[in-house]
């Protein structure tokens, strides 16, 4: 069947009406030629024979009675090996490989490099039957086993017909031919193709998460878990350390691949990863961290309308790898210039707008993609996860607003970024009280902490949250009455609220020792702490109360600079032994 | 602005509001310039024949049978060395009756940088004042702004840092600028000696407003040229940024768009990144810094403007009048560098950022002991040092018009912590309290 094409009839900013000769879809790719520049654009309102696209690129120079052809597909990505240490735009074009420093419009660049050889080893052999995500091989991408699947996009089942033996190929090479039940025979090459809005479901069941996933963040991994394959998001006011903790995470995050999503966010924050993470060393693996990470980058001044599509891109690629039996992790920061993306289309079409000039299916779109996330068992039963961190940069700071409520209701971890700690330089700026973790709730998480930490861990954890909440409580008393006017217990309390917030919750990102905590060490700290928390001091004053906790809180803080068991670690904590033997009872 | 004589002319317009004209015409482009009633415009929108412009001066007094004439391109730039020294107006006309500059014509609001091609910024740019050096310290390739209060004198703060940073081009962007402020500006480059490394786009007060959409742009554009044609180091001035954020809100009214908050556009933080994200560090050694000033209304930062500025810049300078010392300072809460990692330490001495650190968390300590004070309180011992310190600190350190090297910033800090605190209550790692504690 011929390609619909159509001419343009209407421009505004990047929203382009476009008059239609034939059938066109709801999301369906289409090119405007101007002046022999071809534009990439999406149909996002179809009425009459009038289709309205947004444009991925500048219009600038756009005519009326422009020609347009339609794809009749979808905004699509291509998978396969090579996509690690890769950074795309929105769209996946490969920004490594553009020519110039500035941009062009127009210009698309292959994803994949088309020459680089893979050892391919089979795993498949010809009479097997298999289905969609089924692995037929592997090749070794850096160090992770990248497996070569069945397409997703393949319906019902085949029989492997033939599979090339153990060898060097391209990633076009014909790897197997797959036989359907109709008897056709397919060809397989190491990639595939799949559009980004649908979420891949080749997988046999997605249970309930079971495991936490460590960050080396003690406010995250102790007091607010985030579950392997979980979903989390951390809104914040500009300047409350939103970035920092989210690359601290990308850094020290146990996963096997990391896709970080820099959607329209500042250029600079992107050229910090790429520069840094060739360096860094991942704490798990002890390989480079670039080697596990693929970056899609649709910064703040790239075109509005690659950015929704940016997040997409991101999330298919990570359930490409969930696939093949990995762990990913998925961060995109922030999710709320997507929001604003989708406001500034909806704007230009002249629809209704919702609370704040959003569109009202904004919290339906926003649930969608967080559901894309999740645990996942493969139909060989292997485990596979993307776990999600989003973050949110709520208009004015206030946590009231549509992005932030919509995203409340579909994630289920919430690290609340608060102006009042960012200002008193306690970070990371987590509110202990507000933040939570729904994941604390499951008997399969609790028992996971009960045999992996120590038994009754998420009991100890509510505890010490609630020694912060009574710290709160007596302080505001303290404010309120004075040091003289509230009994000496109340100083007590609060400093030994403080004592878990200067020793355990805040963490120095940018110490070498301090910024990773792996569990054990956070372990041994809180057991400490709680510890001196569970004794009664006797203080003549509340000066005496203060200075005392003072030194002890520079105590532990030395020992969280000083290497794991050290002889600086051991010696400090000797010190402190003896300080709180002295003062109690 | 010449027109073309087989130029096609119009002489019906549909439709008029206050910054637009609507009429109908064939073979138009989007963004291209047009000339109504010998007024520039702007095509905005085009709907079958009916094409949309935006007039820069406003359309007072324009006839429904104004002459329109399109020039076929979008605003350009001619750019070349002759920029040096010059003064220009939003469509880039000389107002310092020199010549028209000659050179190679550009299109403004050209394409983006490519993410890739960047390189980390790194280079140190230090200014003089301990509350930017020591606090919040700014790197080449940086965007920030100066947030205050109207009565704040951040013009001539921008002027002192623009003079002392070292480099090779200063490119000032006035948007509603006073005419005494641009005269400000004029002459204080001219005091420094320094015009011939000054070019300057003025839109003043006295000037329409929509004009102003012009300036960052095309100061923008003729900084590239700069930074990436010649290997620069550009400092880029834009002052005010609020009257620029208010012109597009005029636009968008009249364009009938559905405003989101404070009756700003929904497209406000893709319009200000646009501008913000052109701060750049070249492969090649060419870079644009851009500090700018955004106005607050009483210290409101939750403001659709400020706020998302904050989000897009790397960090803000917050001026705030100080009741204690009885001078502008920076505010050491409300500030922040997002790129001070960069330089503090690597660039400066080793103990700079827990200097820093435990500055600002001990002049925290004396704000609360503050609020004990006006709450009638008693205070401790710690209490009262931290407001003796407090003061001391916000005179000799955060004040606006401190200009000393940043040693001397931290051998201060350290001086003012060996006066008033014990070496435990600035949390300091012990073998930089061993090193340089002063007692």
């Amino acid at each position: 069947m011929a390609k619909t094409t159509g001419t343009v009839t209407g421009i505004v900013s990047n929203l382009v009406t476009v008059l239609a000769n034939g059938p066109v879809a709801e999301n369906e790719l289409c090119y405007i030629t101007t002046g022999g520049t071809r534009l990439m654009a999406e149909v996002i309102k179809v009425g009459g024979k009038y289709a309205q696209v947004q444009v991925f690129e500048s219009t600038r120079g756009l005519k009326n009675g422009d020609s347009v052809e339609f794809e009749g597909k979808m905004l699509e990505i291509t998978l396969g090996p090579g996509l690690l240490r890769g950074v795309y735009d929105g769209l996946q074009n490969d920004l490594t490989t553009m020519e110039g420093v500035f941009l062009k419009r127009g210009e698309y660049t292959d994803p994949l490099n088309r020459e680089t050889l893979w050892d391919f080893v089979p795993i498949a052999k010809p009479g097997d039957k298999v289905i969609a995500a089924d692995w037929l091989g592997e090749v070794k991408e850096g160090w992770l086993p990248h497996k070569i699947m069945v397409p997703f996009a393949f319906k019902g089942e085949y029989t492997v017909k033939s599979i090339v033996p153990a060898g060097s190929y391209t990633v076009d090479k014909e790897i197997a031919v797959l036989t359907n039940q109709d008897g056709e025979d397919v060809p397989v090459t190491m990639t595939q193709k799949w559009p980004v809005k649908v979420a891949v479901k080749a997988y046999k069941e997605k249970p309930r998460p079971d495991r936490i996933m460590e960050t080396g963040v003690r406010v995250i991994d102790s007091f607010n878990p985030i579950a392997e394959g979980g979903t989390g998001f951390i809104p914040g006011p500009f300047g409350c350390g939103k970035t920092v903790l989210q690359h601290a995470i990308a850094k020290q995050g146990e996963a096997d691949v990391i896709v970080m999503a820099a959607c329209g966010e500042r250029a600079n924050e992107v050229v910090e990863i790429f520069t840094e993470f060739p360096e860094l060393i991942d704490p798990h693996t002890g390989r480079h961290l670039m080697e596990r990470t693929t970056i899609i980058c649709n910064t703040s001044n790239m075109p509005v309308a690659a950015r929704e599509a940016s997040v997409y891109t991101a999330m298919t690629i990570c359930e490409y790898y969930r696939a093949m039996g990995l762990r990913c992790l998925l961060l995109a920061d922030s999710t709320s210039r997507w929001a604003q993306a989708l406001r500034e289309m909806s704007n230009r079409m002249e629809e209704l707008p919702g609370a704040d000039a959003f569109p009202v299916d904004l919290s339906a779109i926003i649930s969608n993609f967080y559901s894309r996330a999740g645990m996942v068992i493969l139909n060989n039963g292997q485990r596979g996860a993307v776990t999600f961190i989003g973050t949110v940069s709520p208009a004015g700071g206030n946590l009231k607003e549509p992005v932030t409520e919509s995203t409340k209701k579909a994630a289920r971890c919430f690290y609340a970024l608060e102006q009042n700690r960012a200002d008193q330089k306690r970070y990371p700026a987590v509110n202990p009280i507000d933040s939570y973790s729904k994941y604390l709730e499951y008997p399969e998480i609790k028992h996971y902490l009960d045999e992996t930490v120590e038994e009754g861990w998420t009991e100890r954890i509510g505890k010490a949250k609630n020694i912060v909440r009574r710290g709160r409580e007596a302080n505001d008393q303290i404010n309120i009455l004075g040091d003289d006017g509230v009994p000496m217990s109340y100083h007590e309390t609060f400093w030994k609220s403080e004592l878990i917030d200067f020793c355990f919750l805040q963490q120095d990102a940018f110490d070498d020792i301090d910024a990773l905590c792996p569990i054990e060490r956070q372990k041994f700290m809180l057991d400490l702490i709680l510890d001196i928390c569970d004794k009664e001091f006797n203080f003549t004053d509340f000066e005496a109360c203060r200075n005392w906790f003072k030194n002890l809180i520079n105590l532990l803080r030395q020992m969280n600079y000083s290497p794991w068991k050290s002889d600086s670690f051991n010696s400090y904590c000797d010190q402190i032994s003896k300080m709180v033997e002295d003062n109690g009872n | 602005m010449a027109t073309k004589a087989y130029q096609r002319v119009y002489t019906q317009l549909e439709a008029i509001t206050k910054a637009t004209v609507t009429l109908k015409a064939k073979g138009v482009s989007n963004d291209e310039l047009a000339v109504v009633a010998g007024r520039l415009a702007q095509v905005v929108r085009t709907k079958g024949d009916l094409v949309t412009l935006q007039i820069f001066s406003g359309t007072e007094g324009i006839p429904t049978n104004a002459e329109v004439v399109f020039l076929g391109t979008p605003p350009t730039i001619k750019v070349s060395d002759q920029l040096s020294g010059r003064f220009f107006d939003a469509y880039g006309h000389p107002i310092d009756g020199g010549p028209e500059v000659e050179g190679e014509e550009r299109q403004i609001g050209g394409p983006s940088v490519n993410p890739y091609k960047r390189r980390q910024p790194s280079q140190l740019i230090p200014t003089g004042i301990a509350g930017i050096d020591l606090n919040n310290t700014l790197v080449s390739g940086q965007k920030i702004p100066f947030f205050a209060d109207p009565d704040q004198p951040y013009n001539q703060v921008m002027a002192d840092v623009a003079l002392r940073a070292d480099v090779d081009k200063i490119i000032l962007g006035g948007m509603g600028l006073s005419n005494d402020d641009y005269l400000f500006f004029k002459h204080s480059f001219e005091a420094a000696g320094a015009l011939e490394k000054i070019i300057c786009f003025v839109n003043t007060t006295e000037e329409p407003p929509v004009e102003r959409l012009l300036i960052p742009d095309m100061a923008l554009t003729a900084a590239e040229y700069f930074a990436a044609d010649k290997n620069e180091k550009v400092l880029v001035l834009l002052t005010d940024m609020t009257l620029y954020a208010d012109a597009l809100s005029i636009v968008s009214n009249r364009m009938d768009q559905i405003p989101s908050k404070d009756s700003m556009p929904g497209s406000l933080y893709s319009d200000l990144a646009k501008i913000y994200e052109k701060a750049v560090q070249l492969p090649t050694g060419g870079s644009i810094t851009i500090i700018a000033v955004t106005t607050l209304n009483d210290g409101d930062i939750t403001h659709a403007i400020p706020d998302n500025t904050g989000y897009i810049t790397e960090g803000q300078l917050f001026l705030r009048a100080d009741s204690d010392s009885g001078k502008v300072i920076i505010d050491p809460f409300r500030s922040l560098s997002r790129l001070k990692q960069l330089v503090q330490n690597k660039k400066t001495r080793e103990d700079h950022s827990q200097v820093m650190n435990a500055s600002v968390r001990l002049y925290a300590d004396a704000q609360n002991a503050k609020t004990k004070l006006e709450n009638g309180f008693d205070l401790s011992d710690y209490d009262h040092r931290c407001l003796e310190y407090a003061k001391e600190y916000a005179t000799r350190l955060l004040s606006i018009d401190v200009n000393i090297r940043i040693e001397e910033m931290l051998d201060t800090a350290w001086e003012l912590f060996g006066k008033y605190f014990t070496p435990a209550e600035t949390s300091i790692r012990q073998a930089l309290i061993d090193k340089y504690w002063k007692k």
